[in-house]
């Protein structure tokens, strides 16, 4: 019996060792270990032996003959499993370079991005966002801005009036720019102020690569106690490294605007050496302060405007500004 | 306004470094545009044309060989030919950088090239003219720069921009005072003084007009010889971009651009009226009476300075007929026919001719608002206009009248200045000496530096603001007559900064006591805007202006409000909706071959209000082209679950211009917040669209006002779910939103998910009704489900489903 079994197990190993899919063990297990199995029947075979110890010679060595198989199905399962799974991996390949499909993201207006990036740098300077609408009285739009009627430098906003029947004509415009929301902010609370207004703005502009009727601005406000033009000068400089990148600066020039005194332009100066003339600001004139319900001797503040929609077409190269407001989606999707 | 650095230097002895000006210029609030080096252009040289001969190929240039005085004839292409064999012209040799910006190449025409250009006088930088090349004196020396023999002078032109505030900076006397004192350099102002006086000779002045007119001078100057002025004052005009006339309009030029004092020279002998001017010399008794003060000339000669009446016509120096309103200043002559449009443009009969040998020369001040308002309604604007707009010095006419006659004396050797000038004077004229207190502490927490009294006075004496007081907290600042813009304390401190240099302020950023952050609405528009973009909708900014038309095709008819002046006449409403803007984009891209564009747009929209301001809201708009409604449903559906806000798909209430049958107004509470569906098939038809297009549009006003409340937390249950499939007919009316109500509401508190996972219309379904299957997964928190607990479910959504008359399905 124990030859037997000898030659069973060694009959055994041999198929397992050739056995080449995970089939064949499936298909070995049974036949071997299964219940009708040849070491199964051998186990039940056992009992019909004479002697005590020769059962128990033939039981010790059909136990260690069923392990050695049961290892070894083991073993080879493993082996063929590795194998299979290698073969099924090398027979789906996929060249990933195929799938070309463009992306199905939509695309965020280069204007919003600039907007967006520029809210994101004030915040960071302990700035909040203030809004306003962009239907105003000439009361917001100029005349708390220290431009009263009859005023020249109105002339210099080709204004676009809107018919209102609440208001007498000529006395509702569409905002020229976002100084009026400077006006809104001071009237809704007390300083210290620290805010920037982005918004649309109108201008009665024929549309051209570098001038649109309807473009974006964004407005800083600072009122607080002690504020000098040397913080202005220090803000302008902190949003253009924030902003820019720290190889950028910045400087004021003198000028002149009606809502500010001393008012200056500011310039960036970029890396190659090149200025790029960005926006107005100046110390938030006194009359501009009271309209806001402010007193020029407790408080003093400076404000700052530039375009956005400049910002956005430096920074993407556009040549024409008209592209940006198309509704082009071969425009959109650029960015 | 253009700077000649040569003109500057008469008054301050400026460096040469061109640079460092232009940066001292623009750091005083003198924007500098462009620079110009004028005079002789280096490497152009005189040349001898030889001789000249058409090419038969070439039909608009000649071929030109010069002798340059070397004996050796070059030749050159040429477009003009107002020159023959013999003349002397500039020729621009190989090389050349022409104030155009040009190089000159030698690359000729038809393969045969050109030894140089032969230039214009517009090619030179002298003028405006380009119709020829300029011919040079026929002794002219060959081969010599042309800059020598034509004398002509280099200079440096700075083209600036001057702000409003600044009045001064329109003459080069008032930019050297600035450049001097920032410079640290020594001012020296014109001083010019009127010669020993001739005899008397009148010319009346009469301001009606007191309140537009403050001061209005008229001196009689004769023995006047019309010719043309000096080279070096030519010279000066030229670089600067005036072109010389005569002696008399030159130095009245050359007047209004070195001390901003505009100013006019009349033809004396034209101020008594047109009908005395035919007579002159003859008798006309009745005259004589009307004019009893008449002298020498017996007549009356003068000016009256009024209003126009309504109607009334000026034919001005530019030939145009102008019909005036009552609000026009105007300068007429003793007879009172106008003669001038005050501070902006005198008329063609007084203008001065060859022969004036006698003038009346005006110097005046006007009221700036009043000039403003008139160039702003005639649109009629001049180098005057533009100063007076500003306000001119009303007591720098004394010394500019002095330096007209000094300017003028150089060319005219018999020069008289009459007695009896005329000084007229009237209530708007403005105070001589105005003054303002100045606390060194106010400008010291302005500009954020500390300085003393006496540095105050050291950057504010040598700009004409004369400090006075010892008391740094009560100074008193008188302010210069040049200077009208100067009232109060604050431009005083402008001033300081200015000469202080805003560079040299130290920067320091304010320490915000807020916390910088974006406002709830603000964060939620750009979760708005990112679930968009994820779904793959692109951003648009459409023009917010309308016509009728757009409405009308957009199937929208609202109240609407208008601009009064619309840029295009046609488009002249102001959007009531996002719609059309989209829409328009919708068709724009289609008609270039990209249908299917999925588009949004965050912007307001404006409808007449009742209150001081209309009605203003922010919207959202969504178009996806080539989608159907449920595309436009689950725009909403991402937008609304981002936003933690609800709304009920009324499909009773279809918007305007959408599509009746797939459309619904989205309704909180009882707000309309917006509209979902598709745009209505006869719209798309207007807008020649030939896809679907799926819509949503959401009242961000609204929407992004309500905050959400955060998400409470549910604990997960450890227990296993297990799903109830259970279908439902139906009746076609009953939207299946109610049905899914209904499941909620019966299955209680064990139904943790939900799901429509088919619905099916056609056979073993009861025609007008449809079916509806259903996915319930229970799940409780504390224990495993027994078979019971969902029998119990399926009886209770069962009695729940049928009050809505559905029927579950076996």
């Amino acid at each position: 019996v124990i030859d037997d079994i000898g030659a069973a197990r060694d009959a055994a190993l041999e198929k397992i060792a050739t056995a080449a899919a995970l089939d064949d063990i499936v298909r070995l297990d049974q036949e071997l270990l299964g219940k009708r199995g040849t070491f199964t029947v051998l186990k039940s075979s056992l009992g019909t032996l004479p002697g005590v110890d020769e059962r128990k010679a033939a039981g010790r060595a059909l136990n260690e003959a069923t392990s050695a198989v049961t290892e070894a199905l083991e073993a080879r399962r493993t082996v063929v499993t590795d194998a299979e799974r290698d073969a099924r991996i090398a027979a789906e390949r996929l060249d990933l370079t195929e799938f070309v499909t463009a992306p199905r993201r939509g695309h965020s207006h280069p204007v919003t991005q600039a907007w967006e990036r520029l809210e994101d740098v004030f915040v960071g300077l302990g700035f909040t966002v203030a809004e306003g609408p962009e239907v105003e009285t000439d009361w917001f739009n100029f005349e708390a801005l220290n431009m009263p009627e009859s005023h020249p430098a109105r002339t210099e906003f080709d204004t676009m009036f809107v018919d209102h029947a609440g208001a007498p004509p000529g006395s509702t415009v569409l905002r020229t720019h976002t100084s009026p929301v400077q006006i809104r902010a001071m009237l809704a609370g007390p300083p210290p102020l620290y805010l920037i207004a982005p918004g649309r703005v109108f201008r009665r502009d024929t549309p051209d690569a570098s001038h649109m009727p309807v473009f974006h601005q964004i407005e800083g406000l600072v009122v607080d106690r002690d504020i000098n033009l040397g913080h202005l000068a220090g803000t302008i400089e902190a949003f253009t490294k924030a902003y820019f990148g720290e190889g950028f600066t910045s400087r004021l020039r003198p000028s002149y605007f009606q809502f500010t005194e001393p008012s200056g332009e500011f310039d960036i100066r970029r890396p190659d050496g090149r200025w790029l003339e960005l926006g107005g600001c100046g110390m938030v004139h006194p009359n501009v302060l009271r309209a806001g319900g402010v007193d020029p001797e407790e408080w003093s503040g400076f404000a700052f405007g530039f375009g956005i929609d400049r910002m956005a077409r430096e920074r993407h190269a556009v040549e024409d500004l008209r592209e940006m407001f198309s509704g082009d989606i071969r425009f959109a999707e650029q960015f | 306004m253009k700077l000649s650095l040569n003109w500057l230097r008469d008054y301050v002895p400026l460096p040469d470094d061109v640079d460092r000006l232009v940066e001292t210029l623009n750091g005083l609030g003198i924007e500098v545009g462009d620079v110009d080096h004028v005079g002789g252009v280096p490497g152009v040289v005189t040349a001898r044309v030889v001789r000249m001969e058409r090419h038969p190929d070439a039909a608009t240039v000649i071929r030109v060989w010069v002798d340059r005085g070397d004996g050796v004839e070059h030749h050159v292409w040429c477009g003009a030919s107002n020159f023959s064999p013999g003349d002397v012209v500039p020729l621009a040799t190989v090389g050349t950088a022409m104030p155009d910006g040009r190089t000159i190449g030698s690359r000729g025409i038809l393969g045969i090239p050109s030894d140089g250009m032969l230039c214009s006088p517009r090619e030179l930088g002298v003028g405006g003219d380009h119709s020829g090349i300029l011919v040079l004196p026929a002794d002219t020396a060959l081969g010599v720069p042309y800059g020598e023999v034509s004398g002509l002078v280099d200079d440096v032109v700075f083209d600036v921009d001057v702000t409003r505030n600044r009045p001064d900076a329109f003459g080069h006397v008032g930019v050297a005072r600035d450049l001097a004192a920032k410079l640290q350099l020594p001012f020296t102002a014109p001083r010019p003084t009127l010669p020993a006086l001739g005899n008397p000779a009148e010319a009346t002045v009469e301001i009606v007009a007191g309140e537009r007119c403050g001061r209005f001078t008229l001196t009689v100057l004769s023995g006047i010889v019309i010719g043309p002025s000096a080279a070096w004052m030519a010279a000066r005009l030229s670089a600067v971009g005036q072109r010389p006339i005569n002696n008399v309009v030159d130095v009245s030029n050359y007047v209004m651009l070195e001390l901003n004092q505009p100013n006019h020279a009349y033809d004396l002998a034209t101020l008594g009226g047109r009908d005395q001017a035919a007579s002159f010399g003859g008798e006309d008794p009745a005259r004589t009476e009307a004019a009893p003060a008449a002298s020498r000339s017996e007549r009356v000669n003068g000016i009256r300075v009024r209003t126009a009446k309504d109607g009334e016509q000026l034919t001005t120096l530019d030939g145009m007929t102008r019909t005036l309103t009552m609000d026009e200043l105007l300068i007429c002559d003793a007879h009172d026919v106008p003669i001038g449009l005050a501070g902006i443009m005198g008329g063609e009969h007084t203008e001065i001719g060859d022969r004036t040998s006698t003038v009346a020369l005006e110097f005046a001040w006007f009221e700036p608002l009043g000039i403003a308002a008139s160039v702003t309604r005639t649109g009629l604007r001049s180098d005057a206009s533009a100063r007076w707009e500003r306000g001119v010095d009303a007591y720098g006419i004394d010394k500019s009248i002095a330096r007209f006659v000094e300017l003028l004396g150089e060319t005219c050797p018999d020069l008289v200045v009459h007695t009896g000038a005329v000084d007229a004077r009237a209530e708007s004229l403005p105070p001589e000496s105005r003054s303002t207190s100045l606390r060194v502490s106010q400008a010291n927490r302005i500009i954020g530096v500390e300085v003393s009294r006496d540095e105050v006075a050291r950057l504010l004496d040598p700009i004409g603001f004369t400090v006075t007081g010892d008391d740094p907290e009560a100074l008193t600042v008188n302010l210069p007559s040049w200077r009208p813009d100067s009232t109060a304390e604050i431009d005083v401190i402008e001033e300081i900064a200015r000469h202080y240099g805003y560079d040299n302020v130290p920067r320091r950023v304010p320490l915000s006591p807020l916390h910088g952050h974006l406002s709830p609405v603000q964060q939620r528009r750009r979760q708005v805007r990112a679930v968009l973009l994820g779904l793959g909708v692109s951003e648009v900014m459409p023009s917010p202006f309308l016509s009728a038309d757009d409405l009308r095709r957009t199937g929208l008819d609202l109240e609407v409000l208008r601009i009064t002046n619309p840029l295009v006449a046609e488009e002249d409403i102001l959007r009531p909706s996002l719609r059309p803007g989209l829409l328009r984009a919708i068709a724009f891209n289609a008609a270039h071959r990209r249908p299917g564009v999925a588009l949004f747009e965050v912007g307001h929209v404006y409808r007449p209000g009742p209150g001081e301001l209309p009605d203003e809201r922010e919207m959202l708009g969504v178009v996806l082209a080539g989608s159907a409604a449920p595309a436009a449903i689950t725009a909403w559906r991402e937008v609304a679950a981002t936003l933690g806000v609800g709304a009920r798909i009324d499909q009773g209430r279809v918007p305007a211009g959408l599509h009746p049958t797939r459309s619904a107004a989205l309704v909180a509470g009882r707000d309309e917040i917006g509209a979902v569906g598709e745009v209505a098939p006869g719209v798309l038809d207007a807008y020649e669209i030939r896809e679907r297009v799926a819509i949503l549009e959401l009242d961000l006003s609204t929407v992004l006002a309500t905050e959400a409340k955060p998400a409470r937390w549910k604990a997960t249950s450890r227990h296993p779910s297990s799903d109830l499939d259970m279908a439902f007919e139906l009746d076609e009316e009953i939207p299946a939103e109610k049905l899914d109500k209904a499941i909620r509401q019966g299955a209680g508190s064990l139904l943790v998910g939900l799901e429509l996972f088919d619905v099916y219309r056609g056979p073993g379904v009861t025609d007008g009704s449809r079916s509806l299957a259903y996915r319930l997964r229970l799940q409780a928190p504390d224990r495993t489900l027994t078979d019971a607990d969902t029998a119990t479910v399926v009886a209770q959504v069962r009695a729940a489903t049928e009050k809505l008359g559905a029927h579950l399905r076996q």
